[in-house]
């Protein structure tokens, strides 16, 4: 699946970056990597672009630039997705003692 | 001492760098640098500097800002670089840090925002977090201005003795670090001739940076070895060159931080951003709140606030011109003299200070609307429209102000992130009808179509924005042809702007305004005098008719038999609009014996002067032709060269011409 086609308010894990030049470099320095955890949060009102949240903060890109991404659906609770205060991880379980 | 500031965009790095010096700043000129950046004397050290540079998330050469930020460290070497690093945003930002501390400066980082993150129950192990980096960290809150005196003073001990960051490898034992460190022996040579860190120079060469393997001068075998090590690594880590770096370095930055950062659950500053951003960019709201805020800050700046600041100011240069013509009167200074001064100086120095009010309200708009987050927002609603003609969302702010008046509005292209953008958008603005040129409108409106007004004047300024947009789409595939910068932008937290951040952006744009216009406004108002007074021979001239202007006027009127108005008398008046455009209107009723209020009147009653037709191409003109001389001025320091904006003048009036004719033909129909 391309990260395009991912539902609003889902979370996806990024497999490849594709684009070239310009393009694929800001991508990557915005921390836009395999295996990072992404949220598509909104659309514009025009359909076009979506905001997405990605390691804790929120980011604009283009339909046409979305879809040279890949992304793996992550079964990802609906809440914030910071680490988690005990274990600084993504674990996402509310009662958390550390660990996993 | 020189440190350089440096850090991503909406890191807080503007509010620190006032902070650090005061009102005490200029704008730096370093050779062959498009991109502006500031200097400013540091408060408390007055023998040290801090330069501010372009906010930027990497150090790749991609865009301009990015080229001016590594170009300064590489040749200016700054003897320390201050690193500004969001806390709240800590794994993004580091990014940026892991490349800075690779070449080879004295860094110091600071970390900015911690209040938020510990009013959120986050924590930060600073110490750990400096051990992981090898760099000094100072927390600090730059709009709290706390922190920025141990900030200066770590700054300071770094720079002065030297201490280089100590962590040089972010790389884990692999396919990545094996290649790093080969590529790195082998430009080690190269890289210190060109004074330049060796790590720095492989990482960039590994990312496939052409340019640098250039400057270094590495020849062909040297470079196929690169390519050799390289490829083992892509086929090892399974990464592509540019990705296996970035990954190398997010890994190391996730690292560290597991180990150092505690995340607070989520802030109340972006609970309160996402309620925000619900009505701001939602679905049904967006566009009308966008249209409501720009609508009251037009209004606010061109009606409520603007105008009666504008008004006085132009009384008070009334009173100055009345009392200094009645004191040179009784001076009994002759009256040619007089009439340079008055007439000449004053009135171009009065030119000057009507656009001070607007420049300076708007701009506050503006500085509040970017500092809250909001213009990122505007951005992000509004791209779809813009990028048809191959301009991004964040164009349409100043396209829009276009409307009120060009000059605030091409100043205000400087806030957009590429260099093509805002050249194009720059280039665009004047298309968009200004209101200074709407007394034309009224005074032929009001001739031609007394019971059309309102309709020919939209259809004007639908025109310009039509024209607007085919000469981008035009531009855009042949003039500035460059790459499209990516859209790819971070939507920050909404945030309460600092009033010394917007109170100094106000003086500064004042002040640009003042430095770069004054002279060619002046220089343009007095040479509008001169050919007004005198005759071709340099005698004073009793009416308009005899004057060198009027003789220019009649040399240009054959232009404009095509256009259907070939009476001296319209291109006169026309060449006066170039100094401001209701210029046109008061010139053509003094040469028609007659003034403002009825000129209408007269206009109808001279069919030898214009017909219906004719008043239409000539509507058409006056929308597209040359901008002022402010905006022209402003437009050169915008394009940082003279040929540009002259060529902007030339393009415009062609464009304007052909337009008209167009016009005038389709109109001949009817």
């Amino acid at each position: 699946m391309t990260l395009d086609k991912l539902e609003i308010g889902k979370s996806a894990v990024i497999t490849k970056v594709g684009g070239e030049g310009a393009l694929r470099a800001r991508l990557l320095d915005m921390g836009l990597i395999p295996r990072t955890v992404i949220t598509a949060v909104r659309r514009a009102p025009m359909g076009d672009p979506i905001e997405l949240r990605v390691r804790g903060y929120e980011l604009t890109i283009r339909l046409e630039d979305a879809a040279k991404i890949d992304v793996e659906p992550a079964e990802i609770p609906k809440v914030f997705s910071a680490g988690c205060a005990s274990c600084g991880d993504c674990c996402h379980n509310k009662d958390c003692k550390g660990g996993k | 001492m020189v440190f350089a500031l440096v850090g991503n965009q909406n890191c807080g790095k503007t509010t620190l760098f006032n902070q650090l010096t005061g009102s005490n700043q200029h704008v730096g000129n370093f050779p062959g640098v498009t991109v502006e950046s500031k200097v400013g004397v540091i408060r408390s050290r007055k023998a040290d500097t801090v330069v501010d540079l372009p906010g930027i998330y990497s150090l790749r050469a991609y865009t301009n800002e990015e080229t001016v930020t590594r170009d300064f460290i590489l040749k200016n070497k700054p003897d320390g670089i201050i690193n500004i690093v969001d806390a709240t945003n800590i794994e993004r930002n580091l990014y940026l840090s892991l490349q800075l501390l690779t070449m080879g400066v004295p860094t110091v980082i600071a970390l900015n925002m911690m209040d938020e993150v510990r009013g959120n129950g986050g924590m930060i192990n600073i110490k750990k977090l400096s051990e992981a980096l090898g760099v000094c960290v100072v927390p600090i809150s730059a709009a709290k201005n706390e922190g920025i005196d141990e900030l200066i003073e770590r700054a300071a001990e770094a720079a002065s003795k030297k201490i280089m960051p100590k962590v040089k490898d972010f790389c884990t034992v692999g396919p990545v670090h094996r290649c790093i460190h080969s590529v790195s022996h082998l430009v080690e040579d190269h890289a210190e001739m060109m004074h330049m860190a060796p790590r720095f120079a492989a990482t960039k060469l590994i990312e496939g940076d052409e340019e640098l393997a250039e400057k270094l001068g590495l020849n062909a075998n040297e470079r196929e070895t690169i390519e050799h090590a390289v490829l083992e690594m892509e086929t090892e880590g399974g990464l592509d060159r540019m990705a296996a770096i970035a990954n190398m370095r997010y890994d190391f930055i996730e690292n560290a931080c597991s180990r150092t950062v505690i995340h607070s659950a989520e802030t109340k500053e972006h609970k309160r951003s996402a309620a925000i951003d619900r009505v701001l960019t939602g679905k049904y709201t967006a566009l009308p709140v966008f249209f409501g805020v720009m609508l009251l800050v037009f209004w606010l700046t061109f009606g409520l606030i603007g105008q009666p600041i504008s008004d006085l100011l132009a009384s008070g240069i009334d009173a100055l011109i009345a009392a200094t013509d009645s004191a040179l009167t009784d001076f009994g200074l002759n009256p040619v003299a007089k009439s340079l001064v008055v007439d000449g100086v004053l009135s171009g120095v009065g030119s000057v200070l009507s656009f001070l009010p607007l420049i300076v309200v708007l701009f506050f708009f503006l500085s509040v609307l970017e500092d809250t987050g909001y213009m990122a927002r505007v951005a992000f609603v509004t791209d779809r429209m813009l990028r048809k003609i191959g301009l991004s969302g964040r164009s349409v702010v100043p396209m829009l102000i276009g409307f009120g008046c060009s000059v605030p509005a091409i100043m205000a292209t400087r806030t957009l992130t590429s260099e093509r953008d805002r050249k194009l958008s720059a280039m665009l603005v004047p298309f968009m009808s200004c209101s200074a040129k709407l007394p034309i409108y009224a005074v032929f409106t009001a001739a031609f179509f007394p019971n059309h007004g309102a309709l020919v004047m939209m259809a004007l300024y639908l025109l310009g924005i039509i024209i607007g947009v085919l000469v981008a789409r035009f531009s855009g595939a042949f003039v500035f042809r460059g790459t499209a910068m990516p859209f790819v932008m971070e939507l920050p937290n909404y945030r309460f702007p600092s009033a010394k951040s917007v109170l100094l952006l106000m003086k500064d744009k004042a002040w640009d305004f003042i430095r770069k216009a004054f002279t060619v406004i002046l220089v343009a108002s007095v040479a509008i005098w001169f050919l007004q007074t005198f005759d071709v021979r340099l005698n004073v001239v009793s009416h308009g008719e005899g004057s060198m202007l009027a003789a220019i006027g009649r040399f240009l009127a054959p232009l404009f038999i095509p256009l259907g108005f070939a009476d001296w008398r319209i291109s006169t008046a026309l060449i006066t609009g170039l100094t401001a455009k209701e210029a046109v209107v008061s010139t053509l009723a003094v040469l028609m014996g007659t003034t403002v209020s009825e000129l209408p009147l007269v206009l109808m009653n001279s069919a030898d002067v214009f017909t219906t037709a004719s008043a239409c191409a000539f509507l058409v003109f006056t929308l597209l032709y040359t901008p002022c001389v402010a905006a022209i001025a402003t437009l050169r320091r915008e394009f940082s060269s003279r040929l540009g904006a002259l060529g902007v003048v030339i393009f415009q009036c062609s464009v304007a011409w052909i337009c008209a004719f167009i016009v005038y033909r389709i109109a001949l129909l009817f």
